[in-house]
This record gives C-alpha cells, sequence and structure tokens, in this order.
C-alpha cells in the first residue's frame, strides 16, 4: 500500500508532462504527444487511446434524449388524440406548445435550476416541452390526411369512434408521426449536447471540462452527431415495420 | 408548493432587473438593474442580428439561384437535415479554437448554424411556386432573372420566412453559450451564480426567453407583411 502511494504522484507528473496546460487526466494515456501538446485539428491517436472517457457521457446524453422524447411522445400523442375529438382544443394547444417551443432550452433549463436543483428533471423537463410542438404538430398533419374513402369504410364496417383513430386513422397517420418524431429527436440530440448546464452531464460535460482542445471538441460533436444519425435510421425502420402496406403498394 | 416556489424566484429575478444590488461576492460591487441587464442583452442581440444578416446573405440567394435551376435538391435540402443535428456549442468551441474569440468569430459560428434552415426553406419555397405562375411570365417575355425577382420570391416569401425565424430562434438562443467564449451575452448572468445570485440567473433566463418570444411575434409580423395579397386570398378559398 505504501509504495503504491509513493509512486502514483510520480506516474501523474510524467502523464502531465505529455501536454503542458492540459488537465492531468487529460493524457494518462500515452498518445502522440506533438500533436496534443500543440492542439492539432484532430489527434486520432489521442481520440482512440482515450475513447472510454467518451463512453459513459455518450450513453448519459442518449439515456436524457431517451427519456424526454418518450415523455414528450406520450404527452404529444394524448394531446392528438384529445384534440382530435374535441377539435376547438386545437388552437390553444398550437398555441402554448408554440411558446415552449420558442422558450429557448438554455433559457428553461435556468429558469428550473433554482426550483428543481443540478439533476435529471431540470434537463428533461425543457426538452420534453421542446418535442411537444413539433410531435404534435405532425400527428395532427397525419391525423388530417387520413383518406375520407379509409374512414368511411371503417364506418361502414360498423367501428366505433375509438376504433376507428385505434385501427384506422392512427395507423395510417403513422408516416407523419413517425416524421415528427424524427425531427424532435434529432433535434433533442443536439440540444441535450447543453443538458451538462442544467447539472445532468452528457457529451457537452466533456465540453466544458477542455473547451479549447480541438480533438475533444471534435469527438464530442461527432458522436453527437452519430446518435443522432443512429436514432433517425433507427425511427425510420420503426416506421417501415410499422406500415407494411406502403411496401406492398410501392412494389 | 412549487407554484409559491416559482413565484419567489420570479418575484427575485425582476427585482434584479428593476433595481441594482450588491453582488454575492461582494466587495461594494454593483450589479442588477435595467441598464446592467441590457448591457448583456444588447451583446446577445448585436451578435445575433449580424449572424443572422450573415446567414441570410449566403443563404438567400443560394436557395433562390439553387430553387429557380431546380438543382442540387440532395446538398439544399440534406444540409437542413444535417445541420439539425449539430451540436452548436461544438462549433462555437471549434471557431474559437481555430480562428480565435471576438464578436466576429461567434457571429461566424452562429451564422453556419442560422445558415441550413434558410437554405432549405428558401429552396423548398422556391420548387413549390406554381408552375403555371412561372410559365405565364416567361411567355410573356419575362427573363430569369425577373421570373426569381417578380414571381418566385414573393410567392415564396411566407415559406422563407419561416426558416428566417427558426434561424433568428436557434442564433439568439445559443448565442447565450458565446458567454463561454468571452463574449458578454445574458448567458453571463445565467452561469454567473456566484455572482449574481439565483435572483440573477432566473433574471437572465427570462430576458433570454422574453427576447427570443419577441423575435418570434416580430418576424411573424413580418411574415404576415410580406405575404402576396393573392396567396392569402387563395388560403382563404381553399380554407372556406
Amino acid at each position: 500500500m505504501i509504495g503504491l502511494a509513493v509512486h502514483a504522484p510520480a506516474l501523474a507528473d510524467a502523464a502531465n508532462k505529455c501536454a503542458p496546460g492540459l488537465p492531468a487526466g487529460f493524457c494518462h494515456h500515452h498518445a502522440e504527444t506533438g500533436c496534443v501538446a500543440g492542439n492539432g485539428f484532430f489527434c486520432a491517436g489521442w481520440a482512440v487511446d482515450n475513447f472510454d472517457r467518451y463512453v459513459g457521457p455518450f450513453f448519459r446524453q442518449l439515456e436524457i434524449v431517451a427519456v424526454s422524447v418518450a415523455i414528450g411522445f406520450a404527452l404529444a400523442m394524448a394531446l392528438t388524440v384529445l384534440s382530435h375529438r374535441y377539435r376547438p382544443l386545437i388552437p390553444p394547444l398550437l398555441g402554448v406548445t408554440g411558446v415552449l417551443y420558442t422558450v429557448p432550452s438554455i433559457a428553461f433549463f435556468f429558469l428550473l435550476l433554482p426550483i428543481t436543483g443540478f439533476g435529471l428533471d431540470t434537463a428533461v423537463i425543457p426538452l420534453s416541452a421542446y418535442t411537444l410542438q413539433i410531435i404534435y404538430r405532425n400527428a395532427l398533419a397525419g391525423l388530417a390526411n387520413v383518406p375520407v374513402d379509409a374512414r368511411d369504410a371503417g364506418r361502414g364496417m360498423g367501428m366505433t369512434d375509438g376504433e376507428l383513430l385505434r385501427r384506422v386513422e392512427l395507423p395510417l397517420a403513422v408516416p407523419e408521426i413517425i416524421a415528427g418524431l424524427r425531427i424532435a429527436t434529432v433535434s433533442t440530440v443536439a440540444v441535450a449536447t447543453l443538458a451538462f448546464l442544467a447539472g445532468a452531464g452528457g457529451l457537452g460535460q466533456l465540453l466544458a471540462e477542455q473547451n479549447d482542445f480541438k480533438t475533444n471538441i471534435i469527438m464530442v460533436g461527432g458522436l453527437a452527431i452519430a446518435m443522432a444519425v443512429a436514432l433517425d435510421l433507427l425511427l425510420l425502420l420503426a416506421q417501415r415495420l410499422a406500415t407494411p402496406w406502403r411496401r406492398v403498394r410501392a412494389s | 408548493m412549487l407554484p409559491v416556489a416559482f413565484l419567489h424566484s420570479f418575484v427575485g429575478a425582476f427585482d434584479f432587473i428593476l433595481h441594482q444590488r450588491e453582488a454575492v461576492t461582494g466587495g461594494g460591487v454593483q450589479v442588477g438593474g435595467p441598464a446592467y441587464v441590457w448591457h448583456f442583452a444588447r451583446t446577445q442581440l448585436e451578435v445575433s442580428a449580424v449572424a443572422l444578416a450573415g446567414a441570410m446573405a449566403v443563404g438567400l440567394p443560394a436557395g433562390l439561384v439553387l430553387g429557380h435551376l431546380g438543382r442540387g435538391e440532395f446538398f439544399a435540402v440534406g444540409f437542413g437535415n444535417a445541420g439539425r443535428a449539430v451540436p452548436e456549442i461544438a462549433v462555437i468551441f471549434l471557431l474559437a479554437a481555430i480562428i480565435g474569440i471576438g464578436l466576429g468569430n461567434v457571429a461566424i459560428a452562429l451564422g453556419i448554424l442560422g445558415l441550413p434552415p434558410i437554405l432549405t426553406n428558401t429552396f423548398v419555397a422556391v420548387r413549390q411556386v406554381d408552375r403555371t405562375a412561372i410559365e405565364a411570365a416567361e411567355g410573356m417575355g419575362m427573363r430569369a432573372a425577373g421570373v426569381i425577382a417578380r414571381i418566385e420570391l414573393p410567392l415564396a416569401a411566407p415559406t422563407i420566412m419561416s426558416g428566417i425565424r427558426t434561424a433568428a430562434i436557434n442564433i439568439f438562443a445559443t448565442a447565450t453559450v458565446a458567454s463561454f467564449v468571452g463574449l458578454s451575452t445574458l448567458g453571463d448572468l445565467v452561469t454567473g451564480r456566484n455572482v449574481y445570485g439565483d435572483d440573477g440567473v432566473v433574471a437572465g433566463a427570462i430576458a433570454i426567453a422574453l427576447l427570443a418570444m419577441c423575435i418570434e411575434l416580430v418576424l411573424a409580423g413580418v411574415q404576415a407583411l410580406v405575404t402576396p395579397r393573392g396567396l392569402k386570398l387563395q388560403r382563404a378559398r381553399q380554407g372556406a
């Protein structure tokens, strides 16, 4: 035990030498010393050696996005079904969700901060509020575009309002609903990079810790974009699986 | 208890906006008051205006010409979709690390973020202009520049304006984080809890939210003004 304690500072010292001016943790793995010290545009060796530091924040950001979009989606769909039955609700609901969309998430974080404190809640509430308008607007458009013929056919088969909504209108609106979900998800991934300001962590946390080291900035930006693209493709796949009849018609 | 907590925090924030007080750090340093908050708000508005003007100067002509020619759809639309995925704070830090800090450089970073919605909306709007209107103009002997300026631009104006609105709100919101690279925007207030206290943080957040809504309202008004009367009549008829 004593031996370890004696050796630890020496190790930290050696690590610090690889890049003057960078915090000790930033080059604890041996990497291309020149590139890191000179703050080159992208030090691939450093990125590979230090990839592990990005894994935790990446999945934290994925968690923030998944929770926010899931809550936003559930609320927006509830509003859609409600206002589909009671049409006069549509203008005021578009107005309220529009205001929530306009208030910048970053301002919303800091409005909540003194009340909800640092943590996941303070990030998730603004982000899910932000997705409402996008998903709600698209879902409404999807329901409005359902062909009258399909509705009449459902009625002719003796469907009630609820059955018509569940078995005809919502399935036919799936492409528009998922289109909204895709826009909401991709935008939320980008905005969630600011969730560290609400104390929720994520990739942005790494930016805040080292905001002038170019390789780090590019890694954070690149991983956020990769997350957005992956989720976008996943939702596109979900749409194809949920609407098998569109493929039949296309072929 | 939540509404009470909100009310309490809002009262403190408005007090910060209206009256000067000593900083949390003490030492007789005075913070708060209308002029103090306006100083930060003004910087944020200035850098946003420069960035928006730059994004419009590039995005509008490019979108109009590409839309008129019907070329580069993959580029114009794909650029807009890809732009949504880019974390804006990373672009600001990267540009600050490469070309340094300052109002001009932050404006460039913010302008890049505003470009996709303007370019994409302009392109899509021009493509959606009624072909018969363009053919009628060409039949009357109008040249390409005339078609763009007098037919396509007016008919595309509402959709172009909605792209500009999106860009303006995104730029203004993101200008908040410019405080990380040394520009004194309202981001200074919201991230300066140890100096301004909770009241200053919430005051900054309220100022950002209110200004964003003002920008949205003003631009919505502009959008209504630039919508040709003919389009409004056509829409009213379709609605009826």
